[in-house]
């Protein structure tokens, strides 16, 4: 039987983007010379030639059904002006180019059920990874923790009353895809992995495998004579480096894959330079469908910042300004010996100083 | 109509509450599909144990390595037979937005008609990587898709250690502080490598993200192998009519607190009006009639924060381009690693800048290609060679930028020390 006849993919990477931009924001391109925010949830750019356009950002689920896509289709084409656009942190923008139809477009999205907001000192959507829903290697899940802190969170979002922006992320593996953040939540493993024996060397590459751990404690080894891998548990750091490239080393597991928060990520270079986050938290239980040990720090955090924090500090820059031995009091969180890095480079993180705070 | 729903009392209760629910569309799309109900099975199943159940596995499109991320259920029953039968293979078709991620409806509804056609009709806008992810089909009916999908004008992204799908702020398009033409440039580098993107045979992935100002709205330098992160060299532009209306509204105590103290290099003061320096370096602006502020531009480091609070008043200058940052990561294997500066400054206004930008990037994936080892980041072999031996692999100009203090140990092999200061005296003196 003659093969079906395949079709050439067109390799033609990213198309131009210019068709798709509101045209107001075409015809500025590279032309804009200020914006200010009306109300929490609108932008108002003014470019030099005195063109104006207003943005209205509305939170999303991120995995949306394509009866929602339409809908938001539906809304851009009726209420704006059949262009929208996606934030990084999956919130959509809908541009218009007159004032007056800003606030039947934000009476539509509310009456469907988008919130308007996100902008400026608010908190908005949180940046998240696939997990129970569709990765490979999930500790976790990712929408439902989203669902759940963004319903606690909801008029954070549609408010500007942080002391600067707030960015979250949740990540369902220590990988972290879900990225650096004001405030992160990230499975933690507590222990090693678990290994199916009479898998292993039909599954898994062992080189690699080996190569792959950070701490040199997984080995190879003949276990009931078959040849498979196994892992110094005083050594294993519980990364869970070795699962991914060898799913019979199982490191999820129900009750003892922790979540912990992580605080103070900052990729912007206003003020300081930028910075990582630090673990704050950690042993809270992943505890589907709502998270509540979870939620009740991010939101003892978020609130404690919120009263403490001067205008346009971040995160960062707050916990820089009252120090981390009043963060953790403040927080009512247990600095424990845990916290204190002992990875690579960990010097950079110890005191060096009489710096103290009393 | 589809089949019967699988009781989901967990999922349930994320129906409640006042944020867009991801289980109320995919109930929705379970009305008319089979996809989405044993989909929703297996996530309650989850949700119920704790535990993951999908595993990957080879399936592609023809022509292309990568961009199909496989998914085969592992909830099988006593017989071996998958217990959610309908969603026992559930793929993801990475496919690359437009720069900036702007769409017209017509383009989205046209997504949405594929995939309902197609796959189970969730599509979330937008993964991590900065794809659009076409979420749920089988393997017989990837490949139809992807050819629909491709025939619109749109490709995929990448997956696995290849070049992957990049990112760009909306910068120029919509924002004052874009210091190039980041959708420009965006596309002229990641479209150099489509071949990279689409067949992976690197030593691991290789990504770059561009953001439009040292605001990095992008995560670049903590997230991108290569980041491109507009900035500018001249001076700081300033608009009095604004500033005056910032400081109307604002007054001294906000000027101070938050402009004058928050730079910080101490580049800016706020001084008597009749007391501001003149100079080549220098901006000044008046807030009023008695007071104005006075920018030091060469003790400027770019940060952003006075231009963030008084927008338009105070912004980039004309002399723009970007800063490129290399080796940013999370923490396997080494430690964290912010991307760290490479080239203090390049222009990318003309046709020329960006293809020496895309020469760049060229020899960044070929010294990558050549000197990583298997699963390494660019990040991580910088820090195994050392910055020294991959600039000069990359034949790139060593300066003092590059660094936030020169070595603090004498431990060094410094034999070419003379040679070094002959070139450096040499090409001053041309």
């Amino acid at each position: 039987m003659a093969q079906p006849q395949m079709r050439k993919p067109i390799e033609s990477g990213i198309p131009e983007n210019t068709k798709f931009l509101h045209p107001l924001l075409a015809k500025n391109y590279g032309n804009w010379k200020y914006h200010d925010r009306p109300r929490p949830g609108v932008l108002h750019h003014v470019a030099h030639g005195g063109d104006e356009v207003w943005t209205v950002r509305a939170g999303t689920q991120r995995q949306m059904d394509v009866y929602t896509i339409r809908k938001l289709c539906d809304i851009a084409d009726q209420y704006a002006e059949g262009r929208v656009r996606f934030t990084i942190r999956s919130n959509i923008e809908f541009m218009v180019s007159t004032a007056a139809k800003v606030d039947p477009l934000i009476a539509k999205l509310e009456a469907e059920g988008f919130p308007v907001g996100g902008t400026g000192n608010s908190v908005t959507m949180i940046s998240h990874t696939q997990g129970w829903l569709h990765c490979d290697i999930p500790g976790t899940d990712a929408s439902g923790v989203v669902k759940s802190l963004m319903d606690e969170l909801y008029d954070e979002f549609r408010r500007e009353e942080m002391p600067n922006r707030v960015h979250l992320s949740t990540s369902c593996c220590e990988i972290n895809c879900g990225g650096q953040a004001d405030i992160a939540i990230i499975i933690q493993h507590t222990k090693p992995p678990k290994i199916n024996h009479d898998q292993v060397a039909n599954v898994c590459e062992r080189p690699s495998v080996v190569a792959r751990c950070p701490v040199a404690a997984i080995r190879p080894a003949l276990v009931n004579g078959k040849p498979s891998l196994e892992v110094d548990e005083a050594k294993c750091i519980c990364c869970g480096a070795c699962f991914p490239p060898c799913p019979p080393m199982q490191i999820n597991d129900p009750e003892n894959s922790k979540l912990a928060i992580w605080v103070g990520g900052k990729n912007s270079n206003a003020r300081g330079k930028p910075t990582f986050m630090k673990m704050v938290a950690a042993g809270l239980p992943n505890n589907p469908n709502r998270w509540p040990e979870v939620a009740a720090v991010v939101k003892k955090i978020l609130n404690v910042y919120k009263e403490d924090g001067r205008p346009w500090e971040r995160l960062s820059d707050w916990v820089e300004r009252i120090g981390w031995p009043r963060f953790f009091e403040k927080c009512d969180l247990p600095f424990t010996k845990y916290l204190i890095d002992d990875w690579r480079g960990a010097r950079v993180n110890l005191n060096a100083s009489t710096h103290i705070r009393f | 109509m589809a089949k019967q729903l699988h009781p989901t009392p967990m999922l349930d209760a994320l129906e409640s509450g006042p944020w867009p629910s991801f289980v109320t569309g995919l109930k929705r799309l379970a009305a008319d599909k089979d996809i989405a109900v044993d989909l929703l099975g297996q996530l309650e199943t989850s949700y119920m144990t704790r535990k993951g159940y999908w595993k990957g596995g080879t399936v592609g499109v023809f022509g292309y390595g990568g961009g199909v991320i496989p998914r085969f259920t592992e909830l099988k029953g006593a017989d071996e037979q998958p217990i959610f039968k309908d969603a026992a293979e559930f793929h993801t078709i990475r496919i690359m937005p437009p720069a900036g991620m702007h769409y017209d409806t017509d383009t989205l509804r046209k997504f949405a008609d594929i995939w309902e056609r197609h796959g189970s009709g969730l599509i979330a806008f937008h993964g991590q990587s900065g794809d659009i992810m076409f979420q749920g089909c089988t393997t017989e009916a990837v490949q139809p898709a992807w050819d629909e999908i491709n025939e619109m004008g749109f490709d995929m992204g990448g997956a696995g250690p290849a070049v992957r799908t990049a990112m760009s702020c909306v910068g120029a398009a919509r924002c004052e502080q874009s210091c190039y033409d980041e959708a420009k440039v965006h596309r002229a580098v990641t479209n150099a490598f489509t071949d990279d993107l689409h067949r992976p045979s690197l030593p691991y992935k290789f990504k770059f993200k561009f953001s439009g100002c040292p605001n990095d709205c992008m995560n670049s330098i903590q997230r991108a192998d290569m980041a491109v992160i507009g900035t500018w060299r001249d001076n700081i532009r300033t608009d009095e009519a604004l500033v005056r209306a910032y400081f109307a509204k604002h007054g001294m105590t906000d000027l101070v607190n938050d402009v004058v103290a928050r730079c910080p290099s101490k580049a800016i003061q706020v001084k008597e009006a009749d007391k501001v320096k003149t100079g080549a370096t220098i901006s000044s602006v008046k807030v009023n009639d008695t007071h104005a502020l006075e920018i030091e531009n060469r003790d400027c480091v770019r940060c952003m924060q006075c231009i963030n609070v008084i927008t338009g008043g105070l912004a980039p200058g004309k002399d723009k381009g970007a800063t490129i940052l290399v080796g940013g990561k999370r923490t396997l294997k080494i430690g964290d690693l912010m991307g760290t500066v490479v080239v203090p400054f390049i222009k990318l206004d003309t046709d020329e800048g960006v293809e020496s930008l895309v020469e760049l990037t060229q020899s960044m994936i070929d010294f990558f290609a050549e000197n990583a080892l298997e699963h390494e980041r660019t990040g991580e072999m910088i820090e195994r060679i050392g910055l020294v031996n991959y600039l000069e692999g990359l034949g790139l100009e060593i300066d003092p930028a590059m660094v936030s203090a020169p070595r603090t140990n004498p431990y060094v092999r410094m034999d070419g020390w003379d040679e070094e200061v002959a070139k450096i005296n040499a090409k001053k003196s041309a």
